[in-house]
């Protein structure tokens, strides 16, 4: 196991090295090199520290190993000292947004929180939603329940979250005033006065990705207990005379959830993705909306930072779905 | 001598389009489709009112402004006054455009990588790395970025409309090949090993010539699937573009445009946001359903059943 594992690691850096290659050359070869916009309002020092940081008079090559420099290994120079109060980085030049003047890692650890909070509570309850369907559709293939799974899926891919996101600010925020429209990233959560406004703000961004996610998890869950249902050691579970519960809850869930828990996995950045869209919506001032914000201003060290931390996250989690696929199938380990 | 009766032999897309019809959800969705096609491309034959049609006497336009729906204005009028159900025709002529011309870039190209990985071994690893590398890029914000970097440039060497529409179609497509190759593969992999490609060869013929003739005709079929589920996709994420103001420029509506340009008055006109909303979710369902039904329809193990 611990073979496999390292070797999934040591193919997920060239990945991540590459990937950094793209969003580098995509941005560095756009109209306009970044380095001769960067704004007038940046203090001439700074201006001088971050054009000797990124080598602005050197050939490509040579500015895209010191980017890498950057984010590789001064930043998380930084993130120590601020962890253990060292001082490794010895005032290195940081990536710095244009627009804010402050590190771009500073506003993306204040605004990670936001979307993880929302983002992973509602693939917690899409899951939550989809396995019960997809289990129960599986099991009575062709039933009404099934045609109307396959339904709720299809809408689920289809209906974009912009147009649900809206509707349902329309009815249940604007028409039956349940809920606020805008979200509060200011709420901390103290006692159950601020945890019900936590619950009321969160019901209809995370109602809205969960749906989204729960139509795809749902059809994967659905086809995987299928695929199960035909094997021989349940026919030979039944002859043992076990109960359908015990043959469907234990003997087929555990070998169909094997798939399923690399597809939620993998579906992670995608969930990623649908939060750019779904903050957007609901003004909640996540990293998504962040990159909006920089898209919209031109602040490009910002925006090469997010779309990288989305590759790393990416990247990440396919790394997490191949690891776990190795624990749970023992087979895959000796390929 | 009694003759011996031979059935006509039927023709494949006879028996495709036999089993097709039996998927009740496809049918609806093709019917469905049709009708939507015919209000976007004919529609405006019938409708001609200009969707950018603003009234030059400013008084007159101010009396034209976010009218309810009347028989001039069957869906009303948006804040300048011009006419919305023109817009949405107009709109879902661009969405539908763009969901189309993307498919086909993305199916170019994920066709092309797929059959070169799949036909020559020596490619086969490096093209394959090149898709799990696509794989794994963020696409939503990598195309976000590519709009907000390259439109302007193109706009200036192309103009506004067609500089968007061929961005717009070139990074959609760019960006959405990987499942086409990957399948495209898979397939190839297995017909090269069949009869007919060992009969193709050992009489000479060019690799070129075996993979036009013989192996393209024979992926047609999961390449059509992935196409109809591509043209999804593809309008999908035009819309989430132009939501995210990323878009077509404000003259040139799309639905997602019109959905964009709609919450501004989200709490005054909501049927504003209603009538794109739901013309790209009709759209896309069926674009699916049938996705559905064709992938059904052209798996040979359940056809006949």
């Amino acid at each position: 196991m611990l073979t496999y594992t390292l070797r999934r690691l040591l193919t997920a850096i060239p990945t991540l090295l590459l990937i950094s290659l793209v969003i580098f050359l995509l941005v560095d070869l756009a109209p306009g090199s970044p380095l001769s916009e960067i704004p007038l309002t940046v203090p001439p020092e700074v201006r001088e520290k971050m054009m000797k940081a990124l080598g602005a008079d050197q050939p490509v090559m040579v500015r895209y190993v010191l980017w890498l420099k950057q984010f590789f290994w001064v930043e998380p120079q930084y993130l120590i000292d601020g962890w253990f109060g060292t001082d490794f980085a010895q005032g290195a030049q940081r990536i710095i947004s244009w627009q804010s003047k402050v590190p771009a890692f500073q506003i993306i650890g204040e605004r990670l929180p936001q979307t993880l909070t929302v983002v992973g509570t509602a693939y917690l309850v899409g899951i939550l939603i989809a396995l019960p369907i997809g289990i129960y559709s599986a099991y009575r293939q062709y039933s009404w329940f099934d045609q109307a799974g396959t339904f709720f899926a299809m809408a689920g891919f289809s209906v974009p979250t912009f147009f649900t996101g809206n509707v349902l600010i329309m009815i249940f925020a604007v028409k039956l005033g349940w809920f606020p429209t805008i979200y509060d990233t200011q709420l901390r959560v103290t006692d159950w006065a601020s945890f019900y406004k936590m619950i009321m703000q969160m019901a209809l961004p995370v109602t809205v990705l969960a749906l989204f996610n729960a139509a795809e998890i749902s059809r994967y869950t659905r086809s995987s207990v299928l695929e199960n249902l035909n094997q021989d050691y349940v026919r030979t579970a039944r002859a043992k005379g076990m109960g359908e519960r015990t043959v469907l809850l234990k003997h087929v869930l555990r070998n169909s959830l094997i798939p399923v828990v690399t597809v939620i996995a993998l579906g992670m950045p995608t969930v990623f993705g649908g939060a750019i869209v779904t903050e957007n919506i609901f003004k909640i001032n996540g990293i998504g909306a962040a990159l909006i914000g920089a898209i919209h201003v031109s602040d490009l060290p910002l925006i090469q930072t997010i779309t990288f931390i989305f590759a790393v996250l990416i990247v990440l989690f396919n790394l997490i779905a191949d690891i776990l696929y190795g624990i749970l199938d023992p087979r895959i380990r000796y390929d | 001598m009694t003759e011996l009766k031979l059935a006509r032999p039927r023709s494949q897309w006879a028996d495709v389009w036999a089993q097709f019809r039996h998927h009740k959800g496809a049918m609806a969705a093709l019917v469905l489709l049709i009708v939507l096609m015919v209000f976007v491309l004919i529609g405006p034959l019938v409708w001609r009112t200009d969707p950018n049609f603003i009234e030059p006497n400013t008084a007159k336009m101010f009396k034209l402004r976010n009218l309810g729906p009347s028989w001039a204005h069957p869906l009303g009028t948006d804040q300048l006054g011009r006419d919305m159900l023109a817009r949405m025709m107009f709109g879902g002529r661009i969405s539908l455009a763009v969901g189309a011309v993307a498919m086909m870039v993305a199916l170019f190209i994920g066709t092309t990588i797929g059959v070169l990985a799949g036909y020559f071994r020596r490619l086969d690893s490096w093209l394959m790395r090149l898709t799990d590398l696509f794989l794994a890029l963020p696409l939503l914000p990598l195309l976000l970025v590519m709009m907000f970097l390259f439109r302007d440039a193109i706009s200036g060497v192309l103009g506004p409309r067609l500089g968007t529409f061929i961005l717009i179609v070139t990074a959609i497509g760019v960006t959405s090949w990987m499942q086409a190759a990957r399948v495209v593969r898979g397939e190839v992999l297995a017909l090269k090993e069949r009869e007919f490609v060992l009969a193709a060869k050992s009489i000479g013929t060019p690799a070129r010539r075996i993979i036009l003739r013989h192996i393209l005709t024979n992926v047609l079929s999961p390449v059509l699937v992935a196409a109809t589920l591509g043209i999804a996709a593809a309008i999908i994420t035009e819309s989430v573009l132009s939501f995210l103001g990323l878009g077509f420029p404000p003259d040139f509506p799309t639905w997602g445009r019109l959905l964009f340009d709609g919450i501004d008055s989200i709490r005054t006109y909501p049927e504003r946001i209603v009538w794109p909303g739901i013309a790209i979710s009709l759209t896309v369902l069926a674009v699916n359903y049938i996705g559905d039904g064709l992938r059904d329809a052209l798996d040979p193990r359940i056809r006949g059943r």
